[in-house]
């Protein structure tokens, strides 16, 4: 995976730099030109992607920018620098729920980190067996892993509630962490597969000379060359948590246990807010996360996400 | 991903076999086979939550259910029902009318940014992350809580249409405009497939556009005859996923109504009402009809992409 998209990022600038090589005498400017346009054109599409830009952004900024105004101005106020910074709406929706804020953030920091060590630890153990391993009906169980990736969630759901409950398991975490530990994401065995196929054999050979069996040759040959890829499915799996409202709406009754986004939820009822100022305070922090997240593991995120179409 | 890992692409092609070895059934091959079953332990108990209740739910499909005492066999009653329930069909032209919109307009979208941004732009990478994140946020709560605030009486949006000139609907009150509304959000997350058609037009050979351009072709008749035909196979995953994902959207219309689907149904997802349903109600063997009908009408269109395919996605190799 890796060394193909990097293949690939490579291979325009490879034909440019030929092609850079063959038309030098009709100098670099008319090259230049023919390659991103004239300087009019250039300069037409950085606007056109300016523009883009800013629609996306703006209603984040204007989100930011409102939770510092007091409530009564969030709409009457429409420039995106608050006259006065204020942080009352961050110290008022902290404790406008029934719980602190912080019991909400630790509920889904516990739920995300049970998630990314479950799908690490067993996604990359089938991954390995598919890709690494031979036995029989390996191309069968192959076959059935990327069946149930077409599998819509809510055809499964109502049994599986059905089960859990049997299980006494409502109102706990455990529907919520213990299906990652089962390899259920079938997307992510797949992403693992693909990278771990594109690992050269002869290292396992290698491995298998110097004695090494295949439980040595998962933990000290293949685990430290997928670190990029499961740094890939650890961020997938924290924003995918983290944003979850389906699975905790479900199985969560108790306000004690949950997540940030059913708290948040508790702000807006069927007729909307009416207290903006801290409900976007709190939306602010709920989404910070994600975005350190995207800022830290962009190069993975884009990577994993760009594979994913390519195969 | 950097370069640093040791794959390489010339030794093993990415989607082959391990190479196959002539040798007798050893103690190691058996030993690797026994390796092999328990790293897929996991998997195969993961299997029991997916599989098991597949079919679980068809049976459910056929009893009337409601979780405290055991189902009843009741034949085909929760179908009939479902076809004569008006909130069913409501539902239905609810995320029908709502993928048929958002999913075409992000995927042009996405596709238009893409190739602008492949065009050599400076800051490319600034510009990649700006489209991209978005759409990691797109579905939360707290996004789906701001949407409705811009759009809402008194919001930006309604305020900026005014200063044109423009009396601006009432985007969530009005049943006619509130699934646009929800449009309008699912758009602004366009950079996933943006991220991956991105991907796909880096693998077009630069070649393909300098003979075009030497036989005088202009940009929109090698955007035509070159970059659609060899992008296909990256628009039609993207339509396949695209498709998939957006007949189950839930969370943006539970947060949106406060879980009624209002106003008058007007964001009644399918899933929203089989919520209602089987979590509300209790009505589990209905709810697991309904799933079942959705999952036929999921896999059909899946498998209608799939045949219409052959037409217009063209594989290089």
């Amino acid at each position: 995976m890796t060394d193909t998209t990097t293949l690939i990022e490579k291979k325009p600038g490879i034909a440019r730099g030929l092609r850079a090589a063959t038309s030098r005498f009709r100098g670099v400017e008319a090259y230049q030109e023919e390659l991103t346009g004239t300087a009019r054109t250039r300069f037409l599409r950085h606007v056109v992607l300016v523009g883009v830009g800013l629609v996306m952004l703006y209603p984040l900024l204007w989100m930011v920018s409102a939770s510092f105004k007091p409530s009564a101005k969030v709409f009457s106020d429409s420039s995106l620098i608050p006259s006065q910074l204020e942080l009352g709406n961050y110290s008022a929706g902290w404790s406008a729920l029934e719980h602190p804020f912080e019991l909400y953030l630790v509920n889904s920091l516990i739920l995300a980190v049970l998630n990314i060590v479950g799908n690490l630890v067993s996604c990359s153990m089938a991954a390995y067996a598919f890709s690494r391993l031979r036995f029989r009906g390996r191309k069968a169980f192959f076959a059935a892993m990327l069946g149930t990736m077409l599998l819509p969630a809510h055809v499964v759901l109502i049994p599986q509630y059905v089960i859990f409950s049997k299980l006494g398991w409502v109102n706990t975490y455990l529907p919520l962490t213990v299906p990652a530990f089962l390899a259920t994401n079938a997307f992510f065995v797949f992403l693992l597969v693909q990278f771990m196929r594109a690992l050269p054999m002869e290292l396992q050979d290698a491995a298998k000379i110097d004695g090494c069996g295949p439980y040595r040759t998962y933990l000290q040959v293949i685990m430290p060359l997928t670190i990029p890829a499961m740094a890939t499915v650890a961020i997938f799996t924290f924003i995918a948590s983290w944003n979850d409202f389906f699975g905790p709406l479900l199985y969560l009754t108790d306000s004690e246990l949950f997540t940030v986004p059913l708290a948040l939820r508790q702000f807006m009822s069927a007729e909307g807010a009416s207290d903006w100022g801290p409900m976007f305070a709190m939306s602010v922090v709920s989404l910070l996360p994600v975005v350190a997240f995207f800022f830290i593991g962009q190069r993975y995120l884009l990577n994993g996400i760009a594979t994913t179409g390519m195969k | 991903m950097s370069a640093s890992a040791p794959g390489s692409v010339l030794t093993a092609a990415p989607g082959g076999a391990p190479p196959p070895r002539r040798r007798r059934r050893s103690s190691a091959a058996a030993a690797e086979e026994r390796a092999a079953y328990v790293f897929l332990l996991p998997w195969f108990l993961g299997l029991l939550f997916t599989v098991v209740p597949f079919g679980v739910s068809l049976y459910l499909a056929f009893t009337d259910y409601n979780l405290l005492q055991s189902p009843q066999l009741v034949g085909l009653e929760n179908f009939t029902r479902v076809f004569d329930d008006p909130k069913v069909s409501k539902s239905a032209s609810v995320t029908f009318g709502y993928t048929f919109l958002a999913v075409p307009i992000s995927m042009v979208t996405a596709l238009a940014v893409a190739v602008l941004l492949n065009k050599g732009v400076r800051g490319l990478k600034f510009y990649r992350s700006v489209f991209y994140l978005p759409s990691l946020i797109g579905a939360s709560v707290a996004i789906v809580m701001l949407w409705r605030s811009i759009f809402g009486y008194g919001g930006i949006v309604n305020s900026f249409l005014g200063f044109l000139g423009i009396d601006g609907p009432g985007w969530v009150t009005d049943p006619d405009w509130a699934l646009v509304t929800l449009v309008t959000l699912s758009v602004w997350g366009f950079g996933a497939s943006m991220v991956i058609f991105l991907a796909g037009l880096r693998q077009i050979p630069v070649m393909y556009y300098e003979a075009a351009s030497v036989d005088g072709a202009g940009w929109w008749r090698q955007f035509r005859s070159i970059t659609l035909p060899l992008l296909s196979p990256v628009i039609f995953f993207n339509l396949v996923l695209g498709l998939i994902g957006s007949l189950q959207t839930f969370t943006q219309g539970f947060v949106f109504s406060g879980g009624t689907g209002g106003p008058a149904e007007s964001t009644l997802f399918y899933n929203l009402y089989l919520y209602q349903q089987g979590f509300q109600r209790f009505d589990m063997g209905y709810a697991s009809a309904l799933a079942w009908v959705m999952f036929i009408v999921i896999a059909f269109f899946t498998a209608l992409n799939f045949l219409v395919s052959k037409y217009w996605v063209f594989y290089d190799d």
